[in-house]
């Protein structure tokens, strides 16, 4: 029953004023919410959909296994293996301080024989790194460790049994040197835009092709997805993300001749420390390295201590670690000679055919300079002096060749062949060597550190390799090919192709030459007629050894003295000649003549050279020369 | 029939058969249908986001919500029944009371997070700051139609002002600033209702402003800290939620991403990640509105907040209707309160105001929130029935 509005008390104007400035403000404020909720849930509400959804989940790494390492036939060089490890899940812990956390950390304590107390400290200290991840308490443990563990899980609440991937080595020693090392990836690399699929806690390549190939050797993490809640409670788990194993790098290695060359070594070198290289000379693929002594890589994948790193590093043990192909810093000695013999054809110091007299001794300046034991060789062109190894005819080149101030054609042609500098190895860290110039040593007396300026001997020392040179076996090997491929100067490489776990090829590897060297085609005949004397013809330096070699090869040797050491017996073959593929360069400590302990090794290493078909027995055969020339 | 206190209001009524045989048909429709339909909203909200909190009782708290509101609702049709204009007498009665209540709550309430508010009740605890708010509207609105014909001394808004800022301190100091703060809104609304000049109404604004630069700014810079430093940062952090986001910025954090992810048409009871895994908190009582974003998106909020406007436009419209400056002067009040509640609580929800602790009317979850705003509701529909009434009289004067 309704009545008429007149029959109410009329509102006085006043009031009605400010009942509309009240119904004004409302408006207004409702006007506002709504425009905020509109802008919030229709104009910003995807990225509030995101933002909720990446608020309630939590990622759990499930490692990937890095890529397998293989040589150049497939074998496996460098593999994984499961590891079991010690685990302990945030989720099912008991709360931080409680009693039966204290509990459960001195019975696992008791288990895995570790203080307690250092133990609470590392896991408490992974889960502030990574709180949702379990943190690891011991890795590698026994398999009777793994059986307590699962048959004790009442008393052990959150201790899991994880499995993770580590390195495993199935050829032990060989080849130990060239994978380099892996582990923990460290703050400084996931800084690295290289590192950026890369967290926290994953290995990665530390060293040597481990680390050079790291992007195709790194696997892709897998993930299990947890949803928590707000206090970040375990609610439910969601649909894995399978992990994917690295890539598979196939090596130019030929395990064989890895194999056939690191025994060698270790047979000839009487103090066990050498070095040996295998590369094709067309692409610089390198076929084996070895360095000697060796360790078994499988040591790393567990924890190393500081006493067995020691052992590993220590001069007293011949620093097994160290990779003297790479890193070895030595006097050539006579192998040095095809340097020479380029340099000095190249820049008109000597013709092809003219010859020196070699009385086995020769005075230059007031220093008197003499052949090994002061043996003549009578009358020596080029090819007759690498026949013999004159040092006399070397001694007088390198004399012609001297500059007082400047580099000479010998410094300009070392340079040119790779002496003094990184080859471009993909397997860091080489060492450059030292190519003695007048500048340096100019440079090193007028800052003192030297007795005397440069002076006419020191080319002449270096003429036979002998002096403040320092070279490593690979830049030899690198300098022989040169020559050898008419002047291009390869970039020695280990790695071959990246593959797929189904063994297709999905990269292959390109290794541009470091640069072309203008080598005349008379000046390589020469040099290598030399050096295929020096091996197949009676008198040659490593006649002895390689007389019967069924495959004809080029040779060269070298006995560089080294005080306070024995003297470095070298030896640098191209196989086979003419029409050379592969260079072989060995080194041995303390080795005395090149045809005594160098020569020998390169004999069985050739023989293992797949391509050149030598065969099997002459893999182990041992054939000493006795020239004692240097 | 015998003399009571209200004797003389039944004895009107009974002159008026058709208005007295049904209240209900006196009341406004459009106010009981936004209250209802708010309530509704409530319990179908709390529902959803509480399944979980209580293991083994997902009807916890809906089934608590259900009751308080049917204890409200009773109440609201008890009080619309009786003319409200004889609470007028009671003013310096209910005013006492409501200091002592407030008072008691300081001696024995029980603390939550260092504020003492509420006293535990057998069946629920009782928060007199809340109820609180309708005693100080009945009260203030009795204390200003007494000095209606003085209102433009100085003397009148001052004596008012103090009147409302005892219990506000001691509210603010329990400590609930919100509440304190509801009730400063509704004084200034009462003042502005009865008609204080202008003049007067700018300079409580200004010494306002004033107050406000003091605790927040000025007086801090020297060392003394009115405040709780909480309080300053709950205040200040809505500016910055960024900044902070573990920390005060937290919680608005959580609010916007709950109410932003809700988009169009809200994610659903099931899959409001925000409110089930507890990111969002207090999901139930002060950050209902974020569920409500969540879970039914723009178009549920849309509706929650066309049933306020409903609520408010008939509470303006009965406002106009009072039969008396009593009348209008409460439904000022209930209007002021209401406005600033839901404006502070989805404000604070959405950004735009600082976490106080205002509950939104009706919806949030708790029994003092919840029946003290059908109390005052039950004014309105009183205020309503009551210029029916009297309309309805008059018409029949006509007629005769």
């Amino acid at each position: 029953m309704y009545i008429d509005n007149e029959n109410r008390p009329p509102i006085t104007p006043q009031l009605a004023l400010r009942v509309a400035i009240i119904g004004g403000v409302a408006l207004a404020l409702f006007a506002i919410v709504f425009f905020r909720l509109w802008y919030l849930q229709v104009l910003s509400g995807d990225k509030y959909l995101a933002q909720a959804n990446a608020n309630q989940i939590r990622e759990i790494k499930i490692a990937a296994p890095r890529g397998e390492i293989v040589d150049r036939n497939g074998d496996p060089m460098v593999e994984n293996r499961v590891s079991m490890a010690v685990k302990i899940a945030p989720n099912e812990l008991p709360p931080k301080g409680s009693a039966d956390r204290k509990q459960l950390f001195s019975n696992l304590s008791k288990v895995l024989d570790l203080d307690p107390g250092k133990m609470s400290h590392d896991v408490n200290q992974q889960f502030k790194l990574l709180p949702f991840s379990a943190a690891t308490v011991k890795q590698d443990v026994d398999l009777n460790v793994v059986q307590y563990v699962l048959e004790h899980q009442d008393s052990l609440p959150g201790i899991t049994i994880e499995r993770v991937f580590l390195r495993s080595y199935p050829e032990g020693t060989t080849g130990a040197h060239l994978f380099g090392t892996v582990g923990e990836v460290n703050q400084e690399e996931l800084d690295s835009k290289d590192y950026q699929d890369v967290t926290a806690g994953d290995r990665v390549g530390k060293s040597g092709v481990e680390q050079e190939y790291d992007k195709y050797l790194r696997g892709v993490n897998g993930a299990s997805r947890v949803q928590v809640d707000a206090a970040g409670h375990y609610i439910s788990t969601g649909a894995p993300k399978e992990p994917v194993q690295g890539k598979t790098l196939k090596l130019a290695i030929d395990l064989n001749t890895q194999r056939v060359g690191q025994r060698a070594l270790s047979e000839f070198a009487p103090t066990g420390k050498g070095a040996f290289v295998v590369m094709d000379i067309r692409n610089g693929e390198i076929l084996a390295m070895g360095s000697a002594p060796s360790f078994d890589p499988n040591q790393f994948s567990r924890v190393v201590t500081p006493k067995q790193y020691e052992a590993l590093t220590s001069d007293e043990n011949g620093a097994p670690l160290l990779n003297r192909a790479t890193l070895g810093t030595y006097p050539t000695g006579s192998t040095f000679k095809l340097i020479t013999a380029t340099a000095a054809l190249e820049s008109g110091a000597i013709t092809a055919d003219a010859t020196i007299n070699d009385p086995g001794e020769i005075t230059i300046g007031d220093q008197k300079f003499t052949n090994a034991g002061g043996e003549p060789n009578g009358t020596v062109n080029m090819v007759t002096a690498l026949q013999v190894s004159s040092d006399v005819y070397f001694y007088a080149l390198g004399a012609r060749m001297n500059e007082a101030k400047v580099d000479g054609p010998l410094q300009q042609w070392a340079e040119r062949y790779g002496i003094g500098r990184d080859t471009g190895i993909d397997l860091p860290p080489e060492s450059p060597g030292l190519l003695p110039t007048p500048e340096w040593r100019n440079q090193l007396f007028k800052d003192g550190q030297t007795d005397r300026p440069w002076s006419i001997g020191d080319n002449v020392q270096l003429a036979v390799g002998q002096g403040d040179l320092q070279a490593n076996p690979l830049q030899m090997a690198v300098a022989y090919a040169a020559l050898a491929n008419g002047g291009t100067v390869v970039t020695p490489h280990l790695a071959e192709q990246v593959e797929g776990a189904d063994g297709r090829v999905l990269q292959e590897i390109e290794f541009p030459a470091q640069r072309q060297i203008p080598i005349a085609p008379a000046t390589q005949a020469t040099i290598l007629d030399g050096l295929r004397k020096a091996a197949t013809q009676p008198g040659g330096t490593s006649y002895d050894v390689f007389k019967d070699f069924p495959v004809p090869i080029c040779g060269k040797t070298g006995t560089a003295e080294r005080p306070p050491h024995g003297d470095q017996s070298w030896y640098i073959a191209l196989a086979p000649c003419p029409g050379p593929q592969y260079v072989v360069a060995v080194t041995i400590e303390d080795g005395g003549f090149g045809a005594e302990a160098a020569a020998p090794a390169a004999r069985q290493i050739l023989a293992a050279i797949p391509t050149l078909g030598v065969g099997k027995k002459e893999q182990s055969k041992v054939v000493v020369g006795n020239n004692r020339t240097r | 029939m015998h003399a009571s206190r209200f004797g003389a209001s039944i004895r009107d009524f009974s002159e008026d058969r058709p208005a007295r045989t049904g209240v209900l048909t006196q009341m406004d429709p459009l106010l009981l249908a936004a209250s209802l339909g708010l309530v509704l909203c409530s319990l179908y909200t709390i529902t959803g986001a509480t399944a979980d909190d209580v293991a083994g009782n997902p009807l916890y708290y809906v089934t608590r919500q259900a009751i308080y509101a049917g204890v409200g609702v009773v109440l609201m049709f008890l009080i619309a029944r009786f003319d409200y204009s004889r609470l007028r007498e009671l003013k310096l009665g209910i005013y006492a009371g409501m200091l002592s209540l407030i008072l008691l709550v300081l001696v024995v309430g029980g603390a939550t997070r260092g504020s003492r508010r509420w006293i535990e009740l057998p069946f629920f605890t009782f928060q007199p700051s809340e109820f609180g708010k309708v005693l100080l509207i009945i009260a203030l609105a009795a204390f200003i139609v007494d000095r209606s014909r003085k209102l433009s001394a100085r003397e009148t808004t001052s004596r008012i002002m103090l009147l409302a800022l005892i219990p506000a301190a001691m509210v603010i100091v329990q400590p609930d600033l919100g509440t304190g703060m509801v009730y400063i809104a509704i004084v200034m609304a009462l003042l502005f209702v009865a008609g204080t000049s202008w003049k007067h109404l700018a300079a409580l604004v200004g010494i306002g402003a004033t107050a406000i630069v003091l605790t927040l700014v000025a007086l801090p810079a020297i060392g003394v800290n009115v405040l709780k430093p909480y309080q300053v940062d709950r205040l200040t952090s809505f500016l910055h939620p960024t900044d902070n986001p573990q920390e005060q910025g937290y919680q608005v954090n959580q609010s916007l991403t709950a109410i932003g992810a809700g988009q169009k048409t809200g994610r659903g009871a099931e899959d409001a990640t925000q409110t089930k895994l507890d990111f969002l908190p207090e999901h139930h009582t002060d950050f209902v509105f974020s569920v409500v974003g969540e879970e039914f998106g723009f178009m549920g909020a849309a509706i929650v907040l066309s049933l306020y406007s409903l609520l408010i436009w008939r509470s303006l419209r009965i406002l106009t209707m009072a039969k008396n400056l009593y009348g209008a002067l409460i439904a000022g009040g209930v209007v002021a309160m209401l406005m600033f509640q839901v404006f502070v609580n989805v404000g604070m929800t959405i950004g735009i105001m600082p976490v106080t602790g205002v509950t939104l009317p009706l919806m949030s979850y708790g029994g003092a929130s919840v029946i003290t705003t059908f109390l005052a509701l039950g004014l309105l529909q009183s205020i309503h029935v009551q210029s029916r009434v009297l309309a309805a009289a008059k018409g029949r004067e006509v007629l005769a």
